[in-house]
């Protein structure tokens, strides 16, 4: 390619337009809805009910070890739809690209999120490319929408909560934040932390082949303020307390030499490939062996209870430490890493 | 998870129990130190000890006993068009009078944060057309890799660079504080960190003059466990020594290579500190000969002398009389996000330290 750059005349509308959106994205992500370049894509509805979101992605920096801003849009959106039980049927795309950026990073975006496409199943069913003049932009920005149908009689909700529940969680927490983290202050910590980025429709809807689905209460993804934020949102939602286990929390020791040094809390850091579920006390070992056979689940571990409103007489969530004593998770208000997705 | 030959849950378990047979009566015992105060929180360590046993936190945060008028001074540095200031990010969200480092770089001040002292002076080598000025803070531990830098600055004849130097002693300050007339403690958990540079003989001359148990204790949920304990011991005989829980990392003579550096560039003055006033040596600015890399110099600042913001109780906090939940603005009106006091900024302060771990919940959930 003889220009190496996005230039602002890629965003006017034009033969420019055109042909950025044909040799980057139409080579890539060809589908029956994409290919047609109608104003909008016509999508079949079946029965039931749909699940509809969107989400900007603004990390910085756009390549971090294990993904980059292009498959984090795909997975990000794909999970918030995975998190009421949907199966994702269609995404939608729009790119705001800054002046400048090198087509060469485009093209290695624009590849990722094919990969990240296909390896989901899922398509990118209409989108949309807009550039903007240098420095009022920060190389690429991406929102994504999605669809996704949720299966009859499914319910879940974050109120949903019940005392004696039980509380689990797919994997080791915080990589996204500690891997974002590194890449981006310059230290090295020997052993490179990888964004644990991931699809995760595919692991609820084993989750909701093994256990009734009545059984479970919800799913939720502790993307932006890490499981600490996502037991609070549960806790008050569900007007219930929290209690977990900090020897049960599964935490990379990598993640927590990088915390350590940097006075974080991994409790607190963005995953991008993990959620949490509450289900039923009963039903607990059947979300578990459902989660144990999956790559996605095979760290999953079960964290702690759901518990009635305890002294403090307002939802919390507690931590009982490794040493045999007790804190309160609090919710953060502060923003310790901005950009992290 | 973290170093489990320090958090070994039987240990801890048996050391509380010691210490729940020895204490039969009310005792109150202040960690002087921030980093001390984290640590308790995150372990829950509070949570463990017998209700006859009170912590309360003291003075040990260096961002928090920087007193408002050399917060202003430092924006006002970052002010003066062709300079930059490099400080650690702690500082940058520490309100002054008119806002905090953050906000004066977003009306067009140059703040760089830097992770060390020498991280600024490269800054200064890689811009040669502008002036570094690199904001010192913090106790005896951090002094000498800022003296280092000084000295190294000088040597390579780097002209670019100063230092704006708030840097304050520990003990001075402790005496200080001990003469308080509200204070109420029985004893102090010294800070490891510090006590690697001053030793324990540092601690002789308070815990004599005041009658008060002192033990230096390491940060590990064991060692502030063994301090306590060792503090308990000492209440109940009726002792009142100088003791080492930390003899790992802390000896009586502390670093005298460390303290010789600090002692070639700065010399002791007397320093205005947040909650405890003016106390004579307990700051430390650069020596005449260092003039030059000195910011005071360079720019001939003079103290500038601002009251705390208004309802910020921090100066009663930094002292251990109240807890933040005396505060009427902890957690309403001040917050990280919004910080009214330092103590709500530094990671390592009281008020901050009781938000991020819901601290004054803690006795509900014992
Ligand atoms: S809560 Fe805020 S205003 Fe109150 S003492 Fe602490 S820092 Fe000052």
């Amino acid at each position: 390619m003889k220009d190496d750059r996005v230039l602002l005349d890629h965003g006017s509308g034009g033969l420019a337009t055109k042909r950025l959106i044909e040799e980057f994205f139409l080579s890539r992500l060809a589908n029956d809805y994409l290919s047609r370049l109608e104003d909008s894509a016509v999508v079949p509805v079946q029965e039931g009910r749909l699940a509809f979101t969107t989400d900007s992605y603004v990390v910085d920096p756009i390549f971090f070890p294990g993904g980059d801003i292009g498959s984090l849009a795909v997975h990000g959106t794909i999970n918030d739809l995975a998190m009421q039980g949907a199966a994702p049927m269609a995404l939608s795309m729009g790119l705001i690209l800054e002046e400048g950026l090198m087509f060469s990073e485009l093209e290695r975006v624009a590849e990722s999120i094919s990969q990240a496409c296909i390896e989901a199943g899922v398509a990118i069913a209409a989108a949309d490319t807009k550039v903007v003049p240098l420095g009022k932009g920060d190389k690429i920005f991406i929102n994504t929408s999605g669809i996704g149908r949720v299966p009859k009689g499914l319910y879940l909700g974050a109120h949903r909560a019940r005392p004696g529940d039980v509380v689990i969680v797919s994997g080791f927490v915080g990589d996204h934040g500690a891997a974002i983290l590194t890449a981006r202050s310059n230290l090295s910590f020997g052993t490179e932390i990888k964004s644990d980025s991931a699809p995760l429709h595919a692991l609820v809807s084993a989750v909701l082949e093994r256990c009734p689905s009545d059984k479970i209460r919800l799913f939720r993804d502790p993307t932006r303020g890490g499981l600490a934020t996502v037991l609070n949102e549960i806790a008050m939602s569900s007007n219930v307390c929290i209690e977990i286990d900090q020897d049960a929390v599964p935490i990379r020791q990598e993640v927590s030499g990088v915390c350590e040094l940097l006075g974080l809390d991994p409790l607190y850091l963005a995953n991008e490939g993990k959620c949490v579920v509450v289900v039923e006390e009963d039903h607990s070992q059947l979300v578990m062996d459902a989660l144990s056979g999956l790559a996605l689940g095979r760290h999953a571990a079960v964290i702690g209870c759901v518990k009635e409103l305890g002294g403090v007489g307002r939802p919390v969530v507690t931590m009982n430490t490794s040493i045999g004593g007790r804190r309160i998770i609090s919710m953060l208000s502060g923003e310790p890493l901005p950009r992290i997705c | 998870m973290g170093n489990d030959r320090f958090m070994d849950k039987q240990a801890v378990q048996s050391l509380i129990e010691e210490i729940r047979r020895l204490a039969q009566r009310p005792m109150r015992f202040m960690e002087v130190c921030g980093t001390h105060t984290m640590s308790i929180f995150r372990h829950g360590i509070r949570t463990l000890l017998p209700k006859e046993i009170e912590l309360v936190s003291g003075p040990g945060c260096p961002v928090c006993v920087t007193p408002v008028g050399q917060i202003d001074q430092m924006i006002n540095l970052s002010l003066i068009p062709g300079v930059a200031v490099a400080t650690f990010g702690d500082m940058l969200r520490v309100p002054g009078s008119k806002g905090s480092l953050a906000e004066a770089r977003a009306r067009g001040g140059q703040v760089e944060v830097v992770y060390s002292p020498v991280d600024a002076l490269m800054l200064a080598k890689d811009q040669p057309n502008g002036t570094i000025c690199f904001l010192g803070i913090g106790f005896e531990t951090t002094t000498p890799s800022v003296a280092a830098t000084i000295l190294q600055a000088r040597e390579n004849r780097i002209r670019n660079f100063c230092v704006y130097s708030t840097h304050k002693l520990m003990p001075p300050a402790l005496d200080a504080l001990m003469a308080e007339p509200d204070l109420d403690i029985d004893g102090l958990l010294c800070p490891g960190h510090v006590s690697t540079i001053i030793g324990t003989q540092a601690y002789g001359p308070i815990s004599e003059k005041y009658g008060l148990p002192c033990v230096v204790a390491g940060f590990e949920p064991l060692d502030i466990l063994l301090g306590v304990y060792m503090l308990v011991r000492q209440v109940v005989d009726g002792r009142c020594q100088v003791e080492n829980a930390y003899e790992r990392a802390v000896s009586a003579q502390g670093n005298e290579r460390a303290r010789r550096v600090t002692e070639a560039v700065f010399e002791p003055v007397g320093s205005r500190w947040r909650g405890l006033g003016f106390i004579d040596a307990s700051g430390l600015a650069l020596r005449e000969e260092f003039g030059e890399l000195d910011a005071r110099c360079r720019f001939e600042l003079k103290e500038i002398d601002i009251p705390d913001p208004k309802g910020c109780r921090c100066s009663r906090i930094i002292k251990g009389i109240e807890t933040p939940g005396a505060c009427p603005l902890f957690s309403n009106v001040c917050t990280p996000l919004h910080p009214v006091g330092p103590c709500m900024v530094s990671s390592e302060g009281t008020c901050a330290a009781y938000y991020k771990y819901g601290g004054i919940l803690e006795e509900k959930i014992r």
